[in-house]
């Protein structure tokens, strides 16, 4: 678990103070109000079949999505996972676009041709869900390569889970990412399971990323994923580095999947009591509380939950609504000619 | 016209492609400083500087990602995996990723990049790096998998792979690397997709790739010389696209058909395109197709056992002959 010394550094961030403002703090707010709604709605969705195949949720871990999209600036790149749905409408992506591709409609994102673990929306510069685990972070590094290349300033944000931190290809690019001084951040979600197993049980040490840092030679930073103020003071840390020339970041954030792995898994291999203690921290509570704090009213709060509710059910009717794809894309795009020709 | 090994062509190759564009850079292990493990890509990095000839650590995953990512991003990147056999620890790259992020992403995530290689037996090195991986490549949609012959292909072949938007499997052969051809001056640009017929004949079609194209050469000229057998050889140089119009007008002209492999026989490339000649022009052949390939084993490391599993001149000769004759 933490040591002391990670709690502090975990707290350091959450202090009351103004340095975000109200504004950017109506975004954070909102941002995790649209993740937590679509994803609830999916996973009614995938209840009524109408989600299709498979589906990895982000509930709980709002903060962590919202916290860095917020800290991006146009330009900015975001490499997911499979569980991507929230980094993928944290960067703006239209929730029936989201959810039109979870139900592998002609609406969808890729019209039904990727599905949800491989969300790709290239003009809000979401580059790609990638369901092959570790596979992005060398993907990432690639992107971040260009940037350094051509002097671009834009910065490359990879987001990967606890389970991550055990496979190869992270290790490479960590250690490819700092010899090259590359513009990459990278940010661990711990939500504490590596799938159905907890990751303690088959990881060396407590802190699966920050307890890998100086492998790297980068600093051991672990912050409080659930306080969406805590994630974006880091996450700007972490952009003005990379902006600097100054290299890639690794950020472990500590949060909880208050949902199952994948499709409706019920998670019954959590210990009793585990799930509520961290309802205690959900994240949109905690930021639901700091609004209040900062004086901001009641009724705003409940306009902004009103608003997204109805875009997410626009968004539902639409999609229920949506045609399947059409069958003449079955072969389309395979090479960049726009066919799938491999023979004269 | 200048007389040039197959290592400098992959030189000037590389050197022509980075001339004509900035956005092409090149990465891989010991590729920079070192100028390559086959000394292919000296002086790269004295001309084109540390920010595009960079040297990688010993990471197969990130040189392929990264590859990736600067592809996706607007840049031409050339990746070097030092031996083909590696592309088993990077494949998830090769097989998930390059290939498959076009269509998953409905044409918005592009992937204009080559990877080169060294392919293919002769150096005495064993199963793990001696290895024919076309087959692993040519499997996948998405792909592109190209291999050349000689020096003048690999400058053209290897401009074209660049120039492509697609991603490109160009694997060079080991042991063509100090092998000499002439070459002509100034720029060349191949088109993939594009077989050449070497030798015209018309008793047998000999379809071969990479080294075994200079083997099926000379087990054509003995067969001419000794038996008076007059065989055309036509080297298929890209597997994806494949040129079947050129095998298919070949075997139409001789009636008869072998390829020469150096992978091991299960589900090597001749298996698809004796399956296109049987489909296809069955009515034309006078007689069944013939695959000649390195035998179903890991590769031995001694020179002796090596010299025999691989198709040499006298066994593609004998066994046309044999099969003409019987």
């Amino acid at each position: 678990m933490a040591t002391a010394k990670d709690r502090a550094q975990a707290k350091a961030g959450s202090g009351l103070n103004d340095d975000i403002g109200e504004q950017k703090r109506l975004e954070l707010y909102r941002t995790q109000v649209v993740l937590r709604e679509a994803e609830q709605r999916a996973y009614d969705l995938f209840l009524q079949n109408l989600v299709k195949g498979t589906s990895h949720l982000s509930l709980g871990q709002e903060a962590v999505a919202a916290g860095f999209a917020g800290a991006m600036k146009p330009g900015d790149l975001s490499f997911c996972t499979y569980r991507g749905h929230a980094h993928t409408l944290a960067r703006g992506v239209p929730v029936e676009k989201v959810l039109g591709e979870l139900m592998q409609r002609d609406n969808g994102l890729m019209r039904g041709k990727g599905g949800s673990m491989h969300l790709t929306s290239v003009d809000h510069g979401v580059m790609g869900s990638y369901a092959i685990i570790g596979a992005h972070l060398p993907i990432a590094c690639g992107a971040a390569w260009r940037a350094q290349y051509k002097g671009d300033k834009d910065v490359s944000v990879c987001f990967f889970g606890d389970g991550t931190t055990n496979i190869g290809a992270f290790h490479e690019a960590l250690n490819f990412a700092a010899v090259w001084k590359l513009p990459v951040i990278f940010v661990c979600e711990n939500n504490l399971y590596m799938e159905y197993t907890p990751i303690g049980d088959v990881t060396a040490v407590p802190q699966p990323a920050a307890d890998r840092a100086s492998a790297y030679g980068l600093e051991r930073i672990l912050i409080d994923g659930n306080d969406a103020d805590v994630v974006y003071r880091a996450a700007q840390i972490a952009f003005d580095k990379a902006r600097a020339g100054e290299g890639p970041s690794l950020i472990e954030c500590l949060t909880y999947r208050q949902s199952g792995h994948s499709r409706a898994d019920p998670a019954k291999y959590r210990p009793e009591g585990e799930l509520d203690r961290w309802k205690l921290r959900d994240p949109i509570k905690i930021y639901r509380e700091r609004l209040l704090q900062f004086g901001v009213a009641e009724r705003v709060i409940a306009d902004i939950d009103a608003q997204v509710r109805k875009v997410v059910d626009d968004a539902t009717e639409a999609c229920k609504a949506a045609p399947p794809p059409p069958l003449d894309i079955i072969a389309t795009d395979v090479y960049a000619d726009g066919g799938w020709a491999w023979r004269n | 016209m200048a007389e040039l090994t197959y290592r400098d062509a992959v030189i000037r190759g590389i050197a022509q492609e980075m001339s004509r564009d900035p956005d092409v850079v090149f990465l891989g292990e010991d590729v920079a400083k070192a100028g390559g493990v086959f000394k292919a890509t000296v002086g790269l990095y004295e001309q084109f500087g540390p920010l595009r000839v960079r040297d990688t650590p010993i990471s197969e995953q990130a040189i392929l990602g990264a590859a990736m990512g600067a592809a996706m991003t607007g840049l031409k990147p050339i990746a070097e995996i030092m031996f083909s056999d590696f592309f088993a620890v990077c494949f998830d790259y090769i097989a998930n990723e390059f290939p498959k992020s076009r269509y998953m992403s409905n044409g918005q995530v592009k992937c204009p990049l080559v990877v080169r290689t060294g392919n293919g037996a002769g150096s005495r090195f064993g199963a793990q790096h001696s290895q024919s991986v076309e087959n692993w490549c040519m499997m996948i949609p998405g792909l592109k998998v190209v291999a050349p012959s000689n020096p003048r292909d690999v400058i053209g072949l290897l401009a074209a792979s660049v120039r492509d938007p697609d991603p490109v499997i160009f694997l060079e052969h080991k042991s063509l690397y100090p092998t000499k051809g002439e070459v002509p001056d100034g720029e060349i640009v191949d088109t993939l997709g594009t077989a050449k017929v070497l030798r015209s004949g018309k008793d047998a079609t000999i379809c071969a790739l990479a080294l075994m194209v200079p083997r099926a050469l000379e087990a054509a000229e003995k067969l001419k010389a000794k038996h008076g057998i007059d065989c055309e050889v036509v080297d298929v140089r890209s597997l994806v696209p494949l040129d079947t119009q050129t095998i298919l007008g070949s075997v139409a002209r001789t009636h008869r058909l072998f390829t020469v492999e150096e992978n091991p026989r299960l589900c090597g490339w001749g298996a698809e395109i004796v399956s296109i000649v049987a489909d296809e022009a069955f009515y034309d052949l006078d007689g069944p197709p013939v695959r000649i390939t390195t035998p179903h084993i890991p590769l031995p490391a001694a020179d002796i056992l090596e010299d025999i599993v691989l198709p040499t001149p006298d066994r593609i000769a004998e066994t046309v002959r044999r099969s003409l004759q019987s």
